[in-house]
């Protein structure tokens, strides 16, 4: 019995140096294999008188458990230690950069014109559009301009010669939505459009966007209400806007829209963001629409304007540039 | 339309300060452009006379003047201004005085010699920019007297930026009823003077344009002081008005312009021959233009005003310059007409031309004017450079000139169109201050406009002069009402964003080019027929509208590359413009296309420079994944197919193919060819994709079939082929042998060199085979494998490899 005892003492220093799950396996067989001392002990209880064998039994018992305990101990820390190991091993530099996730951008322009478009929409403003290469008839005559009318001087109109030229503003799809059918109408058209002038503040190609209500009931005061609600919504944020007396040959009374901007230094001024007003009754007519039953208004926009004021973009030029280090700052 | 404000004043009087003027202005519609404040910050300067000027000792470009400022003892001046000498009478801001531009004036020590002031130009006076030399005053200017009391300053030069529809405020009479009408005051109208006919000078004038000139008004004045000069108050109005004064006769002309806002021409009396004839020009009748600029030659749309020998002015526009008014003209001739605006509108523009009558007449005169315009500025003539007055001389045809019509308005419509009532008094009380007629009707009013009002012609332009004077910031906010029908958006199509946005996320950046490129970028591309030229380009370089996005955008992609940006990517829609061969229906002419298209242009790295995987320049499987991701988001891939056949000059021949869908040519793929690319100074790595957006944007609308209940089984093989066998061929070889037994078909592999035949290729191949009613056994598929070997080995000369 002092023999299974010390050498179970033994034992367990040996287990506690056991420094591989290997060596600690071997220690297991040696105890508790089939030829292990602690099997021994139970085998040779056989041999002792019964009441004898009780107590010797007990008491082998509890070395086994003891022993079974060390062991299942010390293999659960070398465990750990494998995976403590395994797990430095694996640690990476989890600031390094990531595998292929460079990505475009779209561009400023397209950004404010989808905005522009999807705040009428929310309004049920149905996105229309037209041919940039118009005839004269849609681009103004049908919009009430006359023949060699001075406001289409103020047009710089390119021209090619078989009497079609390049669209001067998107009104004319004001024209073609309205031609052929019959009102209630709300139509959003975004479209590039073209003037012979260039410089510092003029790209002879441009961006506008053209919105169009035609039905029973709308007044000027629904059309300074709407423009009220899409500023709003653009620049989420109010200002103090004004609507000042205009002329367009396709609308009566006409407006133009003032904002009331506060620039960076700190100055305010008043900086026109649209032109608007009640469809004039000629133009309506010319669509085969009834000017007594029904009004309308309509409004446009430049959208490179709304993009310089939302995204501060100084130059107008840059839009037209494609410098990718431009470019880069809308992704 | 620039003018001083005091003039104004004169015409109409209100309490308002300037600051209120130009905001009642610009809220009824004439907008203030420029606001320059004149005369501030003049005091402590005085009129002048330098009496003695003598060299200053120690510098050449100074002199020592003596200065009588109405003080008893001369002033001893320094001055380095050219014009500087004894007896001319000039600005001089005394010590003590602190000018527009902040300089404090001291008494002080130049090269050491005493100043106690300064002599002033123009500029220095924050009056004009005239800095050339002193202002010279003219003789009589009284010494000593405030300068800015004898300028009538301070004053403000104000601009407006008129609208078309409103030439009647081109004269400051016309504004004066407009400011009257906002500011509830009234016009002060000088008195239509008479005058005294002295001379019985005349000369017939013969009416031969029908209603283009039913009015045209003469006079001859004989005997004027040919070296009269401009007086100093009339001078300073027009100099505010942006004009510079010429001659004393021009000078009044242009004057009674501003004031009435009739144009005026005088002619040297001398230089005409018998009657005066208003007529059409001759075609091709030609004259030589009053500013000598150059002479032009004239079709039968013109106006022009002709003696009995010959054409003097083009009407409307400008004077001749045989019959101008010298400085030795004696005797003058008096124009003012009436041209109907649509008799003169675009003629300037046709010679080249842009003048203060031009601009008047085209967009209308008050015909009522003439004889008030004649007599105006005869009475000025008289009193400034003297001469005999003869009798008005008068042509009209009375049934040609414009007469207002009354136009109905009706109270209802005025509330429905602006949104709000407005008082019926308060609409009588705007259209009496506009000069307009009021008359009461059941339903409104009928109301007659001036003949000053050429815009005047139906109810709406009446509803927007109530809005426009009453205030369109009195109108409310309101949010329409009325039925809303929701906008439907097609499922089936692709949204533009939708396919920017996927771009966007495979890394592209959107570019927007003009859409006007140079006939000569697209001959180097092979890009040069049936073109759309612009009739009037702006330049070469933006002539012809593009019939491609992708000169333009691999211009672009160049640009950067030139930034040192190595690896671009880039991508633009817009439209793409080409003559049909069809003639048009309108024209007869051949009409253009325009087509929304989407190209992509990439060049550098396949990838963003990285440390985890080795570097890689792109090649066309790049390019091609691009589109296949494109052509996967609308859903049906099996209708697309690529060719290498019928490729433009610009592709590589062997490096590019043709996008089809369902049979039409979509657009094409590739590198560029090497030449165009050794051209446009780029390398080998630049490809390219331009595709039409339409068949893009055709997307399926998805029909749910049941999920496959049996499993699916994998088999590869490897087989070798000729190069000459395209993939596509080997697809078709296998699906066409399988059928709907072919889920899928993967290529995994490709090789040639060791081991492979010479001119041969090794492909790699996984069948994913399944069927909808039940498991496939090892047998089903040993079959299917051997079903596909035969085909290929028939269809493709292929070899199953070990």
């Amino acid at each position: 019995m002092d023999d299974l005892d010390s050498r179970a003492s033994q034992a367990l220093v040996d287990i506690d140096k056991a420094d591989t799950l290997e060596s600690l396996d071997a220690l297991r067989v040696g105890l508790l294999g089939k030829s292990g001392i602690v099997t021994a002990a139970l085998k040779s209880l056989g041999a002792l008188a019964p009441d004898e064998r009780k107590a010797r039994g007990a008491e082998v018992n509890r070395v086994k458990e003891r022993l079974a305990d060390a062991l299942a101990a010390r293999k659960q820390a070398l465990e750990q230690a494998v995976l403590d190991r395994r797990l430095a091993e694996e640690r990476i530099d989890i600031t390094l950069p990531g595998r292929d996730g460079e990505r475009g951008g779209i561009h400023p322009i397209t950004r404010a014109l989808e905005r522009i478009a999807a705040i009428f929409a929310r309004l049920g403003y149905q996105r229309a559009d037209g041919p940039e290469i118009e005839d004269d008839w849609h681009n103004f005559e049908a919009l009430n301009f006359p023949p060699h009318h001075p406001a289409r001087a103020m047009h710089d109109t390119f021209y090619f010669g078989d009497g079609r030229l390049l669209r001067t503003h998107t009104s004319p799809v004001q024209i073609r939505s309205m031609v052929g059918r019959q009102p209630p109408i709300r139509i959003i058209a975004p479209g590039k459009v073209y003037r012979s002038d260039s410089d510092q503040t003029h790209s002879p190609m441009f961006h506008q966007i053209e919105g169009l209500l035609v039905d029973e009931t709308s007044s000027f005061a629904d059309l300074k209400g709407t423009l009220a609600e899409f500023i709003r919504a653009f620049f989420e944020r109010d200002f103090e806007m004004r609507f000042r007396p205009s002329y367009f040959p396709f609308t009566e009374p006409s407006a133009e829209v003032d904002i009331r901007w506060d620039a960076e230094d700190g100055s305010e001024r008043w900086l026109e963001v649209l032109g608007c007003g009640m469809v004039h009754p000629n133009v309506l007519k010319n669509c085969g629409i009834d000017p007594e039953r029904y009004t309308g208004f309509a409004f446009g926009l430049g959208v490179e304007r709304f993009a310089m004021l939302r995204y501060g973009v100084s130059d107008l030029r840059a839009f037209f540039e494609n410098d990718l280090r431009f470019l880069k700052q809308f992704a | 339309m620039k003018f001083s404000e005091n003039w104004l004043r004169e015409l109409v009087e209100i309490e308002a300060d300037r600051v209120a003027l130009a905001h009642a202005l610009t809220m009824a519609g004439l907008e203030v452009e420029e606001l320059t404040p004149l005369g501030e910050g003049l005091t402590g300067v005085v009129v002048a006379e330098i009496v003695a000027a003598e060299k200053h000792p120690e510098a050449d470009r100074l002199q020592v003047c003596k200065v009588d400022a109405g003080q008893g003892e001369p002033l001893q001046i320094v001055c380095g201004a050219p014009n500087a000498r004894v007896g001319i009478k000039v600005p001089l801001a005394t010590v003590g005085a602190t000018l527009p531009g902040g300089i404090a004036i001291k008494a002080a020590k130049l090269r050491g010699v005493e100043s106690f002031g300064m002599l002033c130009s123009a500029k220095e006076l924050g009056l004009d920019a005239d800095a050339s030399g002193l202002l010279e005053l003219p003789a009589d200017a009284p010494v000593g007297r405030p300068l800015a009391d004898y300028l009538g300053l301070p004053d403000a030069s104000i601009e407006l930026k008129l609208t078309p529809n409103r030439p009647d405020c081109l004269g400051l009479l016309g504004l004066a009823h407009d400011v009257a009408a906002l500011f509830g005051s009234a016009v002060k109208a000088p008195a239509p003077p008479s005058i005294a006919v002295e001379s019985a000078a005349r000369r017939g004038i013969r009416l031969e344009a029908g209603k283009d000139a039913p009015r045209y008004l003469g006079r001859i004045v004989e005997g004027i002081d040919p070296a009269a000069r401009t007086p100093l108050w009339l001078a300073e109005r027009l100099r505010r008005a942006g004009l510079r004064p010429v001659s004393a006769v021009v000078d009044i002309t242009n004057y009674v312009m501003l004031e009435l806002g009739q144009p005026l021409h005088a002619f040297d009396n001398d230089a005409l021959h018998g009657d005066i004839v208003v007529r059409h020009a001759r075609t091709g009748e030609k004259l030589d233009l009053l500013d000598g600029s150059k002479a032009v030659r004239l079709g039968e749309e013109f106006l022009v005003i002709a003696d009995e020998r010959e054409a003097l002015a083009v009407a409307g526009i400008m004077g001749g310059y045989h019959s101008r008014v010298t400085d030795a003209t004696r005797n003058v001739f008096l124009e003012a007409a009436h041209f109907a605006p649509a008799a003169i509108m675009g003629r300037a523009r046709k010679l080249g031309l842009h003048t203060d009558a031009s601009h008047r007449f085209e967009r209308g005169v008050d015909p009522a004017l003439p004889r008030r315009a004649l007599d105006r500025a005869t009475e000025l003539l008289l009193a400034i450079a003297g001469g005999k007055a003869g009798p008005a001389l008068v042509a009209e045809r009375p049934e040609d000139l414009p007469a207002p019509q009354p136009v109905a308005l009706r109270r209802a419509r005025l509330a429905r169109v602006l949104g709000v009532t407005v008082a019926d008094e308060e609409v009588a009380r705007i259209f009496t201050a506009l000069g307009m007629r009021v008359e009461a009707a059941a339903d409104g009013w009928r109301i007659t406009a001036p003949s000053s009002r050429f815009d005047i012609e139906r109810e709406e332009d009446l509803i927007e002069e109530v809005a426009r004077i009453h205030g369109y910031d009195r109108i409310p906010t309101h949010s329409p009402a009325g039925a809303l029908t929701l906008a439907t958006e097609p499922e089936a199509r692709l949204g533009e964003l939708a396919v920017r946005e996927q771009l966007a996320a495979r890394g592209y950046y959107e570019a927007v080019n003009l859409a006007f490129v140079s006939e000569e970028l697209l001959r180097r591309w092979g890009l040069d027929e049936a073109l759309v030229p612009l009739a009037n380009p702006l330049s070469a370089d933006l002539a012809v509208m593009r019939p491609s996005l992708l000169p333009g955008l691999v211009a672009a992609l160049s640009r950067n590359r030139a930034r040192q940006q190595e690896r671009v990517r880039l991508f633009e829609f817009g439209r793409v413009f080409r003559r049909d061969g069809r003639p048009d229906v309108q024209t007869s002419k051949p009409a253009p296309l325009e087509t929304p298209s989407l190209a992509i242009v990439a060049s550098g790295a396949a990838r963003a420079e990285q440390w985890g995987e080795p570097a890689r320049t792109l090649d066309f499987f790049d390019l091609k994944g691009d589109l296949d991701a494109l052509i996967a988001w609308g859903g049906e891939p099996g209708r697309w197919s690529l060719h290498a056949d019928d490729l433009p000059g610009w592709l590589h021949p062997g490096r590019g193919a043709r996008v089809v869908r369902d049979g039409e040519t979509a657009g094409y793929l590739g590198a560029l060819h090497p030449q165009l690319a050794k051209a446009l100074d780029l390398g080998p790595d630049v490809h390219v994709l331009e595709l039409a957006l339409e068949p893009l944007l055709a997307r399926r609308l998805p029909r749910a079939q049941p999920v496959p209940r049996f499993p699916s089984v994998r088999r590869d093989i490897a087989v070798e082929v000729p190069e000459t066998v395209g993939w596509s061929q080997i697809e078709q070889a296998v699906r066409g042998s399988l059928g709907e037994a072919l889920k899928e078909l993967r290529l995994f592999d490709r090789y040639s060199g060791k081991g492979v035949e010479e001119g041969r290729k090794s492909l790699a191949m996984g069948l994913i085979l399944q069927d909808a009613s039940r498991t496939l056994t090892d047998d089903d598929a040993d079959r299917c494998v051997r079903e596909a070997v035969s085909a290929l080995e028939k269809a493709c000369k292929a070899r199953l490899r070990g």
